[in-house]
């Protein structure tokens, strides 16, 4: 028995490829695989499996794959690392092996899945053993979609994931990429400009500032390696290692403090736009809220945060961007991270100043009215405790897509400056008397419009409302975060179950 | 030089720069109204406005150049 011989083998493959590809990836300032891993894990990673996968061949190192198991935050969480020194990070049969145990340990252990991806994709060479069968790629996927709802997966994107390995990132809760090196796409520029004719930069068609701001595949975008394993380990302290759990509850931290209360950032014109970060910092505990999706349709802002110590993932639309008008992407957006939240338990908290979802030939064929039925259907079955605030509107199917009344929300708030309406006065007053309108002089015109929006005004008044029980409080808006503090709370022990189908019909 | 387009469909209500003017990035250029808001357009990019392209009151579609920033 050798115990040199282990030594020596073990030495050799941890040092993963050839110095040149060491030197390449270093160039682009990307950290080898098992620095990732040393950064990500609270100390080493504790056990690693198959780490001689593949050694008889000289060249591929753990056939190009790291598999194992280590602690982020204290909990344990299983990780597979491509390692892009070894044949550009390439799945080889052995590599789409590992990486299916290593998923299949997560499952059964129910603890997170963290995917560091840099891989040029298949191993052609490997195909018939890699690709088309029981135990190929597409085992990969249809595992994480196995798992997903019940572990948390996160994927970090240091370099390219392309063609089918573009879904492992696609099926992930959260994509991190990192800004000039993570590209994510189905065929690389070459191939389009050989198959269709199409001449495109990789960063124009699947570099990550495209990915995190316009297709919103990616979700995350960050500049060093570094910051997306710090962004990775302070992300997952928002979750609990499992659907079962609830996250964990920190001590409670004050908000921010500032010399502008609630009440005076809130513009008197409901028309005027208004900046809703200043409210989320007014709202939870400091340095708390981490954002999703910051770049990609910006009108609608996602992101988790604690209120006095407990997670809650916040929707809230935003004035300032486009009116916070809902689209398209922002209603997908709302969608993915509702669904994000309820899996895991994490209380919901929508704050609503939403004109309503766009109109006009451009969004109708887009299919704005599929879309946002996916963003109203995925708010609807959230069984975690909901709560809506209408800062100041909520018309139309702004309303229902916000969490309204009608969904079973635990509590509607509104703030005394709230206006609850199918649309807004100006827009109201135009389609009801337009005939008559067209027919006053200018003069009387203005009078008649006037006097009628403030009938309309009236009619919708807040109080109207709340004395209709449509809203069940109007909250002073300095008293806010404490009403949600202890709303929140209350409802912990909420216990619903939406259906027992097996699935809806939705459009997706 | 950057362009300065429109984020939505919308009517020109405001042009709050005008040519030679300095700007820096987060700067509002121009205000739309679209859906009954107020929907300010910012420039990601510092620099000199080289030209205003659209009047107040134009009607805007989105991705429409409002200003060339330069």
């Amino acid at each position: 028995m050798s115990l040199e011989e282990l030594h020596k083998r073990i030495e050799k493959i941890k040092q993963g490829g050839t110095n040149k590809y060491h030197e390449a990836n270093k160039a682009k300032g990307k950290l080898f695989v098992r620095k990732r891993l040393e950064l990500l894990f609270d100390e080493d990673m504790e056990v690693e499996d198959a780490f001689f996968a593949n050694c008889l061949a000289d060249d591929l190192p753990s056939d190009g794959v790291v598999t194992g198991i280590g602690k982020i935050n204290g909990q344990s969480v299983c990780v597979m690392a491509n390692d892009s020194t070894v044949k550009a990070g390439s799945w080889g049969k052995r590599t789409v092996e590992k990486i299916i145990r290593i998923q299949e340990t997560a499952l059964k252990l129910e603890i997170p899945m963290i995917y560091l991806v840099d891989s040029a994709g298949a191993r052609i060479t490997d195909q018939i053993e890699m690709f088309p069968g029981r135990r190929g790629a597409g085992r990969i996927f249809h595992n994480q979609i196995k798992m997903s709802g019940r572990v948390p997966q996160v994927c970090l994107l240091f370099g390219p994931s392309a063609a089918g390995g573009a879904y492992i990132p696609a099926f992930c809760d959260i994509v991190v990429m990192v800004n000039g090196n993570a590209s994510m796409y189905l065929g690389s520029p070459r191939m389009a400009e050989m198959v269709i004719g199409e001449k495109v930069t990789l960063e124009e068609m699947g570099g990550a500032k495209m990915h995190c701001s316009v297709s919103g595949c990616g979700d995350v975008l960050v500049e060093t390696e570094e910051e997306a394993i710090s962004f990775a380990r302070n992300y997952l302290r928002y979750f609990p290692a499992n659907y079962k759990n609830k996250p964990e509850v920190l001590e409670s931290k004050n908000a921010k403090s500032f010399e502008k209360t609630i009440t005076d950032i809130i513009p008197e014109n409901q028309n005027a736009p208004f900046n809703m970060y200043d409210l989320i910092e007014r709202l939870v505990d400091e340095d708390s809220f981490c954002e999703i999706k910051k770049l990609f349709a910006a009108e609608l802002i996602t992101g988790l945060a604690r209120i006095e110590g407990s997670v809650v993932g916040i929707i809230a639309n935003q004035p300032r961007v486009k009116g916070g008008v809902l689209f398209p992407d922002s209603a997908d957006k709302a969608a993915k991270f509702i669904q994000l939240c309820d899996a895991y338990n994490i209380p919901l908290l929508f704050l609503m100043d939403v004109p309503g979802f766009m109109i006009g030939t451009k969004v109708e064929q887009q299919g704005i009215i599929r879309h946002g039925a996916k963003m109203l259907a995925m708010m609807s079955e959230a069984t975690v405790p909901k709560i809506s605030v209408i800062i100041r509107k909520a018309y139309g199917a702004g309303l229902y897509a916000m969490a309204g009344p009608a969904f079973e929300s635990d509590a509607t708030l509104a703030f005394p400056s709230a206006q609850i309406a199918v649309m807004g006065p100006e827009a109201a007053i135009n389609a009801v008397y337009a005939n008559k309108i067209a027919s006053l002089s200018d003069e009387e015109r203005i009078t008649f419009i006037k006097e009628k929006q403030q009938e309309y005004k009236d009619d919708i008044d807040i109080y109207r409302l709340a004395s209709e029980m449509v809203v069940d409080a109007i909250i002073e808006p300095n008293q806010m975060r404490k009403e949600l503090a202890s709303r929140f709370k209350l409802y912990e022990t909420k216990n619903v179950t939406f259906t027992e189908r097996k699935h809806g019909v939705y459009p997706v | 030089m950057t362009e300065v387009k429109a984020s939505m469909a919308g009517n020109m209500w405001k042009v709050i720069v005008k040519e030679g003017d300095q700007v820096e990035a987060g700067d509002d250029v121009a205000i739309l109204e679209s859906m009954k808001m107020e929907i300010p357009i910012t420039t990601e990019q510092g620099g000199t406005v080289k030209e205003i392209k659209v009047n107040e009151g134009d009607f805007i579609n989105e991705g429409d150049v409002i200003a060339v920033i330069g």
